[in-house]
């Protein structure tokens, strides 16, 4: 069985995309909190300042597929079947948090909520909900 | 669209914001009500190494945002606008290599709050990579004066 670490950095180490935001990751056990530190490529407006909603919306994907590569041992990445991304707060110009849980992993699809937050864990600025298409079980 | 409203400002708007000009957007065209954004294909914004397919984070981002200038375009003015919610349906991956557009077109606009469907595609509109349906708040910087980011709460607003 590879450690989860590996499995993490096998889902976000290797992507350029999540380099390119400058997403990363920390595990408790197997529940994992990613962390997208504050950048100033990751404005959309620039008055306020506040992230572009599709910063917010692609790190709770990513953390929705990490989960899902952490606890689903699959033979290959999920890939998302279709999400939908509530915007709650402006975020703000800090690093943004972000946690998922899966709600149902069947055969081949699983269900994942996700929430973004900023200074408050109570204070969500987006959540996420989604399907993704799971690969086949891993031999193991 | 008139030539005294927003049409001088949208390639500005496609590119001007410094997440999207990293991700290299640029305007297409707008035909009438209808926005048309680019993506160009890039290594650096690849989801899976494996397969050389763009992540679903720059389809996100850029049908979130050819539907907010898709608003722009139908109000013919410039407000500050939220994304209130936004659906995406991922039909296919996109061809590794190729660079992705998306077509967005509101289809109501209310004194609030704007409905807007587009579409992302690689080399034929009628072959869609994914498609979005979104919800944008109109006049979403309210009150708050540039910079109120900076400092304090953000419960005002959007």
């Amino acid at each position: 069985m590879i450690d989860a670490r590996e499995r993490l950095d096998a889902v976000i180490g290797r992507m350029p995309y999540a380099r390119f935001l400058g997403m990363r990751a920390e595990l408790a056990g197997d529940e994992m909190t990613a962390v997208l530190p504050y950048a100033d490529h990751l404005i959309g407006n620039p008055l306020l300042p506040a992230l572009h909603g599709g910063v917010t919306g692609a790190l709770m994907e990513l953390t929705a597929m990490a989960q899902l590569a952490l606890t689903e041992r699959r033979a290959r990445l999920p890939r998302p079947i279709d999400v939908t991304v509530d915007y709650l707060r402006s975020g703000r110009p800090l690093t943004t948090y972000a946690r998922a849980v899966v709600k149902k992993a069947g055969r081949r699809i699983a269900n994942v909520y996700v929430e973004a937050w900023q200074e408050s864990r109570g204070a969500p600025i987006a959540s996420l909900h989604g399907h993704f298409l799971l690969g086949d079980p891993a031999a193991e | 669209m008139t030539d005294s409203g927003v049409a001088h400002l949208l390639p500005q708007l496609a590119s001007g914001a410094p997440h999207t000009h990293a991700l290299g957007f640029s305007l297409v065209s707008v035909e009438g009500d209808v926005v048309t954004l680019k993506a160009p294909y890039r290594e650096d914004l690849v989801g899976d190494p494996d397969t050389g397919v763009l992540a679903g984070g720059v389809v996100t981002a850029l049908l979130d945002h050819a539907s907010g200038m898709a608003v722009w375009a139908a109000l013919d003015r410039f407000t500050s606008i939220a994304t209130l919610d936004l659906r995406i349906d991922y039909m296919r991956p996109a061809e590794p290599g190729l660079d992705l557009y998306a077509r967005a077109r509101c289809y109501k606009l209310g004194r609030s709050v704007a409905f807007v469907r587009a579409t992302a595609y690689d080399r034929d509109p009628q072959d869609p990579v994914a498609a979005a349906q979104s919800a944008f708040m109109l006049n979403s910087d309210g009150e708050r004066k540039p910079g109120a980011n900076l400092k304090g709460s953000n419960e005002v607003g959007a």
